[in-house]
């Protein structure tokens, strides 16, 4: 066996061994497997919180959008600073409800605050339908990195289908004490890989940043800053606050909040996640630095740059070692999305069509909803090809749609009714699905308007519609039923 | 341990969490350019990581004002 192949073997073998270790001294009713019976303290939510942005997507996308892209990956170090601001005021009021009515997914907040099973049953079977496309891209990115890191020697099919036996197995023993445990595990070693990588090329084939951003500026004019049109400031503000919004809107961030064992643990997240996030910029320097040293990555291959960069800068040790810590960050999001996807079809889904199941049919069956969801995923991942490409652009949107009715909930008392909140969702969707379907920009729909304007992301049309009809709807609904 | 605070209220001072992503994303029209290099980053690039540490302290700020008022039963 070649060096690379036994750091990823004794990766995969640790992360599975921790996983289920986890378990231990845990009897696993729902609350237990879901939300770690809200026992968690700053180190772990931050772990979990943590773990959710070094994704696949930050390891294998961040580089590719700084290497095919260039200064508009910069987006993604914004929005989680401002969604981690929003944390410091909304998880806590989130956490306080939950935990005295006992929820264990996002869709039972919906359920319970608009008084409406059936809403909770809409909010769970949309958020779903964005976490398998979300799924699927871990898994799409465990197989790249895993077959890259190991010179060809694992097929990327024979890793996705390792990477979700051993997902499947920790899921269903330990539940989301598997999860936060990986975390620790992918977060020490994602760490010391970016800082490294970060460091170390740019001086290696530079010299130095500033000599490596002129390099790139000679040969690339206008790439280290927005355009004129196109991914210009507006589109760059816009998507921010939008992502930003998104955020914890991902039912996995939503539920991953209940673990906590005391609001003050989001607190001191708010306060420590945005520099702790500034790790991607060392992502970014590796995405920089790859530019000139191995050019013609085009489209989807922009994604390779920092596995082709490593493989031809260290030694095979050091590429196993970068191989293990982006095969961490597919298991452990994976694990969250696959447990999160499972809660809310047995708890919010099968409980509202089989309304006196027992706690103990509902918490077996969730368990046994994980193959099944996995299986489906990797089918997607094996066979979907382009077919997936429009629901992973629509996952964002798609769960951002929640943001209004949500926002709405937190008072006291809902300020929309049930029918405007679902009526508004229902719009929202409807026009996420018809824009990613149609390719429609906002200058497409609006030609005339002024370049910043056509510049706006588009999501924000359909948040627009989104919050229309839920006015109206509430307003009318509100008026028949007297004082709602 | 200190008794961390278990009531909220929103507070004059939690205004001050809406200044880094203003300040930030506000700016952003007139700091889009490579020169100068700060730190050996481009412009646009070092003005957001600025406003990215700039988050963490005044969330920081706000963090220790509600302890103290928490702490003082105010």
């Amino acid at each position: 066996m070649s060096a690379p192949l036994i750091i990823l073997a004794v990766t995969f073998a640790a992360a599975i061994g921790l996983g289920l270790w986890a378990r231990r001294g845990h009897t696993m009713n729902l609350e237990e497997w879901s939300v770690g019976g809200r026992g968690f303290g700053t180190i772990f939510v931050f772990l979990l919180m943590a773990g959710e942005i070094y994704t696949t997507f930050t390891f294998l996308g961040g580089s590719g959008w700084a290497y095919g892209k260039g200064a508009p990956a910069l987006y993604i170090l914004c929005y989680g600073a401002a969604a981690y601001t929003l944390s410091y005021f909304m998880l806590p009021v989130i956490w306080r409800y939950a935990r005295a009515r006992k929820l264990v997914s996002q869709a039972d907040f919906f359920a319970s605050k608009y008084d409406s099973p059936a809403l909770g049953a809409l909010v769970g079977l949309v958020t779903v339908a964005a976490l398998v496309p979300y799924l699927v891209l871990q898994l799409k990115g465990l197989g790249i990195i895993v077959s890259e890191a190991s010179y060809g020697s694992v097929s990327s099919t024979a890793a996705v289908w390792m990477g979700t036996a051993a997902l499947v197995l920790y899921v269903v023993v330990s539940g989301v004490r598997g999860s936060a445990w990986t975390a620790a595990l992918k977060d020490i070693l994602i760490l010391s890989v970016a800082v490294v990588i970060g460091i170390y090329l740019p001086l290696h084939y530079y010299g130095g940043y500033a000599a490596m951003f002129r390099a790139i500026e000679r040969a690339q004019p206008g790439f280290l800053t927005l355009h004129a049109s196109g991914m210009s400031p507006s589109w760059f503000i816009s998507t921010v606050l939008l992502t930003a919004v998104g955020f914890y809107m991902w039912p996995q961030f939503f539920a991953g909040a209940y673990t906590a064992k005391h609001e003050d643990v989001f607190r001191k997240n708010a306060v420590m996640l945005p520099l702790y996030q500034l790790i991607i910029l060392f992502v970014f320097f590796a995405g920089f630095a790859a530019i000139l040293q191995v050019p013609g990555l085009k489209g989807a291959d922009a994604d390779l740059s920092l596995l082709r960069l490593a493989e031809q800068t260290f030694s095979p040790g050091w590429v196993g070692v970068i191989g293990a810590a982006g095969l961490l960050t597919a298991l452990v999001p994976g694990s969250m999305i696959l447990l999160t996807a499972a809660t809310i079809l047995a708890q919010n889904v099968y409980r509202v069509a089989v309304p006196d199941a027992s706690d103990r049919t509902v918490s077996r069956l969730a368990r046994s909803l994980v193959p099944v969801i996995a299986l489906l995923s990797v089918a997607l991942t094996l066979r979907g090809g382009a077919a997936i490409v429009p629901l992973l652009l629509m996952g964002y949107n798609v769960v951002t749609q929640l943001f209004p009715s949500l926002v709405l909930s937190l008072g006291a008392r809902p300020l929309a009714t049930t029918a405007g909140a679902a009526a508004g969702i229902v719009a929202g969707e409807a026009t996420v699905a018809y824009l990613t379907m149609s390719g429609a920009s906002v200058a497409t729909l609006a030609p005339w308007a002024p370049q910043a304007v056509k510049d706006l992301n588009v999501g924000i049309v359909a948040l627009a519609v989104n919050c229309v009809v839920l006015a109206v709807v509430t307003s009318v609904t509100r008026r028949r039923g007297g004082s709602a | 341990m200190n008794e961390p605070p278990t009531t909220f209220r929103f507070r004059a001072y939690h205004w001050l969490s809406v200044v880094p992503i203003a300040g930030l994303l506000g700016g952003l029209p007139f700091v889009n350019r490579v020169e100068p290099y700060v730190f050996g980053l481009p412009l646009l690039m070092a003005w957001i990581v600025g406003w990215v540490v700039a988050t963490s302290a005044v969330m920081g700020l706000i963090y220790w004002l509600d302890r103290r008022h928490a702490r003082d039963g105010r």
